[in-house]
């Protein structure tokens, strides 16, 4: 069965490519493992030789600054050397030439790869045509998934909050269109999460979505009644504007987060966002900066997760390289 | 040249026969089945003791590529691939390059077909000119060049008047209308089934309405203009109904399913298996079964190959971006077979809708083993378990979902006009 594919042969996760197929013990390993790195990033001296020697290429088929940026420096944090290649796929022969790309990269003997796409399931199919010492990290795959994002909210929550499963977890905005959503879903679903909410306008809400285990509502008031952990989502308002929503204006006052609307959670809510924000249009500057916001940490936070991820992957190797001495 | 086929099951459903007997070929027609006729010697005689003895298959969708994509197959290597699958007539659509909207395109074709003598191949016209969609092709003279149907391929016709213009005036010719019911906007760009799957995936969708929105569009002009539709393929358990309830009304409207969809549903693309991107999507489980149902119950009157080559490389990229469509050809014989298995079909009813079930949508003599009728028949062996290798198939196309498959049932010769063309060298 092909959603086996990011295990190796041991069972060991040797890709990482989507959260769903992942237990409990693993996602708790990568968040433990985080909370060591995080310590790094403090020290004065913010290096460790894990992965010294070994080559990371950060291969973007699509714009990121936040993503790409956060994955160097936490492959240089490893002590990786790392490659930023930002690749434009022209329309024709997409399938070839990622292919050869990805060959041709890997000819240099490159470790890891970590790919952002904009068609769902290219790191899937970059994995299925991969040597087995080379990782494919999912940096995020069209509509499909965006793994290393999810777990750095994971982390982020579990940092204040203390069990998922007494959590009530909102995720607001455009589902449909949303890696980070759907990543997102199966994470707090693994961990256990007692109430997931998914909250859009049916427009923006994907088909039998509650299938995955989660409970939709159209109403943003009353979806976040009493939640926790509120997870808001970009709008890509440029491709949407009047056909999946009518305008900006209406959008925000219907699904736009505010204060007042804050209030209808717990007390203690926290807001997230993946980023980059839209302020005025999915959130109000006032809750994006309020004291109820985690947005800045989620990317502090993002450095230690990928480094984690990174060396999840690469463990199973390092520990072979340690047997041969 | 005089063929013996001695021994075997003949199971002939136009003309109700299912008996063992012997079938004698001669001047490539049927000669006679069970009593030899007077004088015959036959230069070749085929054991069929154990095996059945069947009409060709008739395939009412096939892409053979040619003339225009030879670097993905040829008349040749297509035409091989259908008489290895038991079929003896093909019809190609018209989306070839150039489009086949005019009357040398037909002749070219059939001419192309008859001199590498393998299966017959009617092509269906363009129901449009350039299938844009927008102007009548000449379909009076694409008649008289040898077309027997028209259609559009899978490009849309927009414009509604346009549609109802151009069944009103292929009904005043006599040609059939193959229909491709799919909602050009609700389609757009997606590539598998709204459902579980697609939202766990993040692909973009193709809506059961897109198939059934289209489908009461051509439904509702089919009843105006009284033209003759035939609905190349369906997909889901909505179609079915709303065929049921048309052809109650006698409304004179026909379908076919391919062999794929008849097995396949959105859970086999798994993790983004490109081998299940076909177009319409695969669908629910139910919308499957429903399929199934039909099928027996007869509304739906043929299973097609939809047969669609493609070089590997159109199947290496991400989902949404990979070519959709599978080499059909060589499986359809076996997937039908497993409807027997299953219990869903007998097998005089899988004999029928692979082969006087089409040759009728069509109006073509075909699909039937009468004494004078064209000798062209399949003799095969229901009981051969193989393992699907599209390595070793004789289509260009390697592109199947079901490589590596056990399946049932095996042709072992092939017989056209009276010639044998095609022998199993496997078994």
């Amino acid at each position: 069965m092909k959603s086996l594919i990011q295990f190796d042969q041991d069972g060991r996760l040797t890709h990482f490519l989507t959260i769903r197929g992942l237990n409990r013990e693993t996602l708790s390993e990568i968040l433990d493992d985080a909370e060591s790195f995080i310590s790094i990033g403090e020290r004065q001296i913010r290096k460790v030789p894990l992965l010294r020697g070994r080559t990371l290429v950060n291969l973007f088929f699509e714009d990121s600054t936040r993503t790409r940026t956060t994955f160097e420096i936490a492959a240089k944090r490893l002590s990786a050397d790392v490659i930023n290649l930002n690749a434009s796929r022209l329309s024709t022969n997409k399938g070839e030439r990622i292919l050869d790309t990805i060959r041709t990269l890997e000819a240099m003997h490159t470790d890891i790869f970590v790919i952002r796409d904009n068609a769902s399931g290219t790191s899937h199919l970059l994995a299925e045509h991969m040597p087995p010492h080379v990782h494919i990290i999912n940096a995020g795959d069209g509509r499909h998934e965006h793994p290393t994002q999810a777990m750095l909210d994971m982390f982020t929550i579990r940092r204040h909050k203390k069990d998922f499963g007494d959590l009530r977890v909102a995720i607001v905005g455009d589902i449909l269109h949303s890696r980070v959503a759907r990543s997102q879903i199966h994470a707090l679903g693994i961990l256990g999460t007692r109430d997931i909410r998914v909250i859009g306008p049916r427009t923006l809400l994907p088909t039998e979505i509650e299938r995955l285990g989660v409970n939709t509502f159209s109403d943003l008031d009353e979806g976040l009644e009493g939640v926790d952990v509120i997870m808001m989502l970009r709008l890509q308002l440029e491709r949407m504007e009047g056909q999946l929503i009518p305008s900006s204006q209406e959008y925000f006052r219907r699904y736009g987060l505010t204060t007042e609307r804050v209030r209808r959670a717990d007390p203690d809510v926290i807001v997230m966002h993946p980023g980059p924000i839209n302020r005025g249009l999915e959130i109000a500057s006032e809750v994006a900066d309020g004291e109820n916001s985690l947005i800045l940490e989620q990317v502090t936070n993002g450095i230690a997760v990928r480094m984690s991820i990174m060396a999840k992957v690469m463990d199973g190797q390092n520990s072979s390289q340690e047997a041969d001495k | 040249m005089s063929v013996l086929i001695k021994g075997g099951r003949v199971i002939d459903p136009a003309n109700n026969i299912d008996q063992i007997g012997d079938l004698f070929l001669s001047h490539g027609i049927v000669a006679s089945l069970g009593e030899e006729p007077a004088g015959f010697s036959p230069d070749e005689t085929i054991d069929a003791r154990n095996l059945i003895v069947c009409p060709g298959l008739v395939d009412l969708q096939a892409r053979l590529r040619e003339p225009g994509e030879e670097h993905k197959a040829t008349l040749e290597t297509e035409l091989t691939a259908a008489v290895a699958g038991g079929v003896t007539t093909v019809c190609c659509p018209p989306d070839t390059d150039p489009v086949i909207d005019t009357p040398a395109m037909v002749q070219m074709i059939k001419q192309k077909a008859r001199a590498i003598g393998l299966a017959h191949v009617y092509p269906i016209g363009a129901l449009t000119r350039n299938l844009a969609g927008q102007q009548l092709s000449d379909m009076a003279a694409l008649g008289d060049a040898g077309c027997v149907a028209v259609g559009n391929a899978d490009q849309s016709v927009d414009n509604t008047l346009l549609m109802r213009r151009a069944m009103q005036y292929a009904a005043t010719f006599n040609l059939n209308v193959f229909l491709n019911a799919l909602d050009p906007w609700l389609k757009g760009n997606g590539c598998v089934h709204e459902g579980e799957v697609s939202t766990r995936l993040g692909l973009p969708v193709i809506p059961e309405a897109a198939e059934v929105v289209a489908l009461a569009r051509e439904l509702a002009l089919l009843e105006t203009t009284g033209a003759s539709g035939h609905i190349t393929q369906v997909s889901c358990a909505r179609s079915v109904e709303k065929l049921a309830e048309a052809q109650t009304r006698k409304i004179a409207v026909t379908a076919a399913v391919s062999a794929h969809h008849l097995h396949l549903s959105e859970q086999d693309i798994g993790e983004f298996d490109t081998m299940c991107h076909v177009i319409p999507p695969l669908r629910s489980v139910q919308d499957r079964d429903s399929l199934r149902v039909a099928l027996a119950d007869g509304i739906i009157g043929a299973i097609c190959s939809d047969h669609q080559p493609h070089r590997l490389d159109a199947k290496l990229a991400p989902f949404s971006e990979s070519s959709p469509g599978i080499s059909g050809l060589e499986t359809l014989l076996s997937l039908a077979l497993k409807l027997t298995e299953e219990q869903i079909v007998d097998l005089p009813r899988v004999i029928t809708v692979l082969t006087a079930g089409p040759a009728r949508i069509l109006g073509i003599d075909a699909g039937h083993l009468s004494p004078g009728a064209r000798a062209n028949v399949c003799v095969f062996d229901p009981h051969i378990e193989w393992r699907v290798d599209a390595t070793e198939f004789y289509s260009n196309g390697e592109n199947t979902p079901f490589n590596g498959e056990i399946l049932k049932g095996r042709v072992m010769f092939t017989v056209v006009d009276g010639s044998i063309v095609y022998r199993n060298r496997h078994h």
